[in-house]
């Protein structure tokens, strides 16, 4: 296979990882964003457990997917680890800090350490969640790329306000889609309170999803340029639309597993958006487009890319049988056991 | 501050940290499969209460394993992001398989693993057991397979890419079966089984001094004896491979190990103790074997051995620590082959159990492996500076190497590695804390037993379990849980 189609096999399987990993950790990290809404302890352990045996290969996701970056393009791993250095480090005592607080919270019976990791899942996954968000809007903002392929910025230059807006739309995307997860994995009260949690939510990711697409619209043209180029490309957007207005539709009805459905539509959709925003670039240089890394200046050999896909082609159906078994034993509403968290 | 000296610090720290939890995992693996297998086959009890309890103390152990393994990946980029567009091309196969094969194999069937009890029948429970401990080699092969390579370079050759040079993939295999990939990859394995099988040991142990769980720490510490006893005895065998590699393949780093300056007439020194000084450029306080070197080596004790002296001066490796590390490591080998062989004599004098001394000794034995563990790796990467890629010669021609210096990241620096060492630092002292306390805390409560299980005991036996799983209960779980969940429960 040429070069050129390597690199867009690649593209698009990255995609995959990070729409996968998008979805599924979304959920995760909107289940901790939320954990405030169950109160007392038995409620907290529900919540935490409801994610219990799946958080840990939901963010395997995460981690095949730095992989195969490092691996298929290397360049672009390079400059975007050491260019979001401080923010990195910060996303990794996140998700340090959130393994921890669900593997050590309920192992000591005493009210102020259970607080104290309540507080640590609270934190580290919403802290995860914008840091996700302030990421991605940084990419499709473009940043300050030297000939030497290094980011030339401070921190100060990651935090303008366009990644501000799309961490917190993140936040919001993840928060929604876990309260639609949580109300199908709890029941009584506690999913009552879900119920209303799932509205609140949802107000808010649209308010910050209007926000930020107009934003997008008048101040990243690069970022739809595209989306003007290829017409087609406008099906997304539209599906877009559909899905998330579906959710309010599905909530309305009382069909939360098509709800939860919707918005994992509405994830991939904008992880599609956002993969056409970048396109070709994975690293868009501001100083100088000539300098941007691209998925084909920034990618490994022809050798190695066909090597990965051979792998991939082989492992995937594996990767999707487990997972498929284990989402399927792990059906249902939560119960707390001996094995619980 | 000097960013490569505070990134290597950082990358020593962090990887260290990790490398605490990842043996460790992989030996109580091969423990648990033994044990849950033992269950299967004969449907004791003991067996299954065993299985649940090591599977929570392993649930634990590799929480924190995953936590801090994936600050490795983010800091191969972070800071090093020159190496990573050097070494990326040969590392995407290695790391796509283990992403692949490895991390979705573990992650998936531990959650089965750990809380499918009661989800899934024994055979089922069985497989993902196998499954996560197979997924824990399957993620050590592909690492040290990286590592490996890095060490030994083949299958690869160094190219110029969009203006700056980089090693490529030419040949699959050969990269994978680098020169010295078996033998690092069977003495790390090893190493993990000695260290699982000691933990397992030590906690048994502890049971069996304060007569508590006595049926329970007698078989897991018999299961994991013989699995120690052997693994100590083929890492001597794998340790000697591994050390004739070295020798043949990154003779420098074998110098430092072996405090060798000067090449010299006739075979080499073995030093069995020493402080090497690499300003003087000589060993001091030594105690020598003469000839001993060049006999493991070559066996024959004539045989010059390459002293560091031929080799230029800026690619001579540190030698005080690969010396001191290796050392530790050889001379704790030899500890455990000892301590595991008399074990096992008294194990089969029917006399072990009653020996409290040496139960003490194994209370605390697990120290041994988890330095060994450390002190190997440090000495394998020490003693390979500078170089983060050995320069090679492949098929005639000379390749060349990348050095530490050259791999750092370009926008990265001495403020944002001290910042963020301070932090990690701050963050792992409090987890490993934590870690002590909560291990501790497991112990202390110690297995559910179950009362099919202590119906083997005679009716004084069950009730006795039934207290002790009743306080249990209310030591760790909350209280409020529903009545009938559980083990205790359905018991």
């Amino acid at each position: 296979m040429s070069h050129e189609a390597l690199c867009l096999i690649w593209f698009v399987l990255l995609g995959v990882l990070i729409t996968g990993y998008a979805i599924l950790d979304g959920f995760d990290l909107g289940v901790g964003i939320l954990h405030y809404v169950a109160k007392g302890d038995r409620e907290r352990r529900i919540v935490m457990n409801s994610i219990g045996p799946l958080w840990d290969g939901n963010e395997v996701w995460l981690v095949t997917f730095g992989g195969a970056l490092f691996a298929a393009f290397p360049v672009a791993y390079g400059t975007v680890f050491s260019a979001f250095y401080i923010a990195f480090m910060l996303l990794l005592f996140a998700l340090i800090f959130r393994a921890v607080s669900l593997e050590f919270r309920s192992k000591v019976q005493s009210e102020g350490w259970r607080r104290v990791w309540d507080f640590g899942f609270f934190g580290s996954s919403l802290l995860a969640a914008l840091l996700f968000g302030v990421a991605a809007g940084n990419l499709i903002a473009g940043m300050p790329i030297d000939a030497d392929r290094a980011f030339t910025g401070t921190l100060w230059d990651q935090l303008r306000p366009y990644p501000i807006i799309v961490g917190l739309l993140t936040a919001s995307l993840f928060a929604m889609h876990g309260a639609i997860y949580l109300y199908l994995k709890t029941e009584g009260e506690l999913q009552e309170r879900m119920h209303r949690w799932m509205w609140r939510t949802f107000g808010l990711f649209l308010v910050l999803y209007l926000v930020a697409t107009l934003y997008t619209l008048v101040a990243v043209p690069g970022a739809v340029a595209n989306l003007r180029n290829h017409w087609w490309l406008w099906v997304v957007p539209a599906l877009n639309v559909l899905a998330i207005a579906n959710i309010p539709r599905a909530v309305h009805l009382g069909r939360a597993g098509y709800a939860f459905a919707s918005s994992c539509a509405t994830i991939a959709a904008l992880a599609f958006l956002f993969a056409a925003a970048i396109f070709p670039n994975l690293v868009r240089s501001n100083l100088d487009s000539a300098l941007s890394i691209t998925i084909f200046n920034g990618s490994s050999s022809v050798k190695t890319l066909t090597i990965m896909l051979i792998i991939a082609v082989i492992g995937m159906p594996f990767v999707l049988t487990y997972t498929a078994i284990i989402y399927w034993v792990f059906r249902g509403k939560v119960r707390l056991d001996e094995a619980s968290y | 501050m000097d960013v490569e000296l505070l990134a290597r610090l950082q990358f020593a720290g962090t990887i260290m940290f990790h490398y605490l939890f990842p043996p460790l995992t992989i030996g109580m693996g091969l423990i648990m499969v033994i044990i849950e297998w033992a269950y299967l086959r004969t449907k004791k009890e003991v067996w299954h209460d065993a299985a649940r309890f090591w599977t929570k103390l392993f649930a634990l152990n590799f929480a924190l394993g995953v936590a801090t393994g994936i600050v490795m990946e983010f800091e191969f980029g972070t800071n090093w992001a020159a190496y990573s567009r050097f070494v990326g091309d040969v590392f995407g196969s290695a790391l796509a398989a283990e992403g692949i094969f490895a991390f979705f194999l573990e992650s998936g069937f531990l959650a089965v693993l750990v809380f499918g009890w009661d989800r899934v029948g024994p055979k089922m429970h069985f497989f993902s057991t196998l499954m996560v401990a197979l997924g824990s080699i399957f993620s050590a092969i592909w690492i040290v397979v990286a590592n490996s390579w890095q060490q030994t370079p083949a299958g690869s050759h160094v190219v110029e890419h969009e203006g700056v040079l980089r090693a490529e993939i030419t040949d699959f295999w050969l990269l994978v079966f680098n020169p010295s990939m078996v033998d690092r990859l069977t003495h790390t394995l090893i190493g993990a089984f000695i260290l699982g099988a000691f933990f397992v040991m030590s906690i048994s142990a502890y049971y069996l001094l304060k007569k508590r769980h006595e049926e329970f720490a007698r078989r897991s510490f018999t299961v994991a004896l013989i699995v120690a006893t052997i693994a100590s005895l083929l890492a001597l065998v794998t340790g000697h491979d591994q050390a004739k590699k070295v020798a043949a393949t990154q003779p420098a780093k074998l110098a430092a190990f072996e405090g060798h300056f000067e090449t010299g007439e006739g075979g080499a020194p073995l030093y069995l103790l020493g402080w090497p000084d690499s300003k003087a450029e000589t060993v001091r306080f030594g105690v020598k074997i003469p000839g001993m070197l060049s006999y493991l080596v070559h066996w024959d004790t004539g045989e010059p051995i390459p002293g560091l002296k031929e080799f230029a001066e800026d690619e001579r490796p540190p030698v005080w620590l690969p010396f001191q590390t290796y050392h530790l490591m050889v001379g704790l080998g030899m500890v455990f082959i000892g301590l595991t062989v008399v074990s096992l004599f008294f194990l089969w004098r029917k006399t072990l159990f009653t020996k409290r001394w040496l139960l003490w000794v194994w209370v605390f034995a697990v120290i041994g492996p988890f330095l060994a563990n450390q002190s190997g790796w440090v000495a394998a990467e020490v003693g390979r500076q500078p170089w983060i890629v050995y320069p090679s010669v492949q098929d005639g021609v000379a390749q060349a190497g990348l050095r530490t210096a050259d791999g750092l990241s370009e926008s990265v620096t001495g403020g944002h590695v001290l910042w963020s060492i301070i932090m990690f630092g701050l963050i792992y002292a409090l987890l490993f804390v934590i870690w002590i306390f909560v291990l501790n805390n497991k112990i202390q409560h110690g297995p559910v037993v179950s009362a099919a299980g202590a119906g083997e005991g005679g009716f004084l036996a069950a009730g006795a379990s039934r207290l002790d799983r009743d306080e249990g209960r209310s030591l760790t779980e909350t209280g409020d849980e529903e009545p009938g969940s559980g083990k205790g429960g359905e018991a």
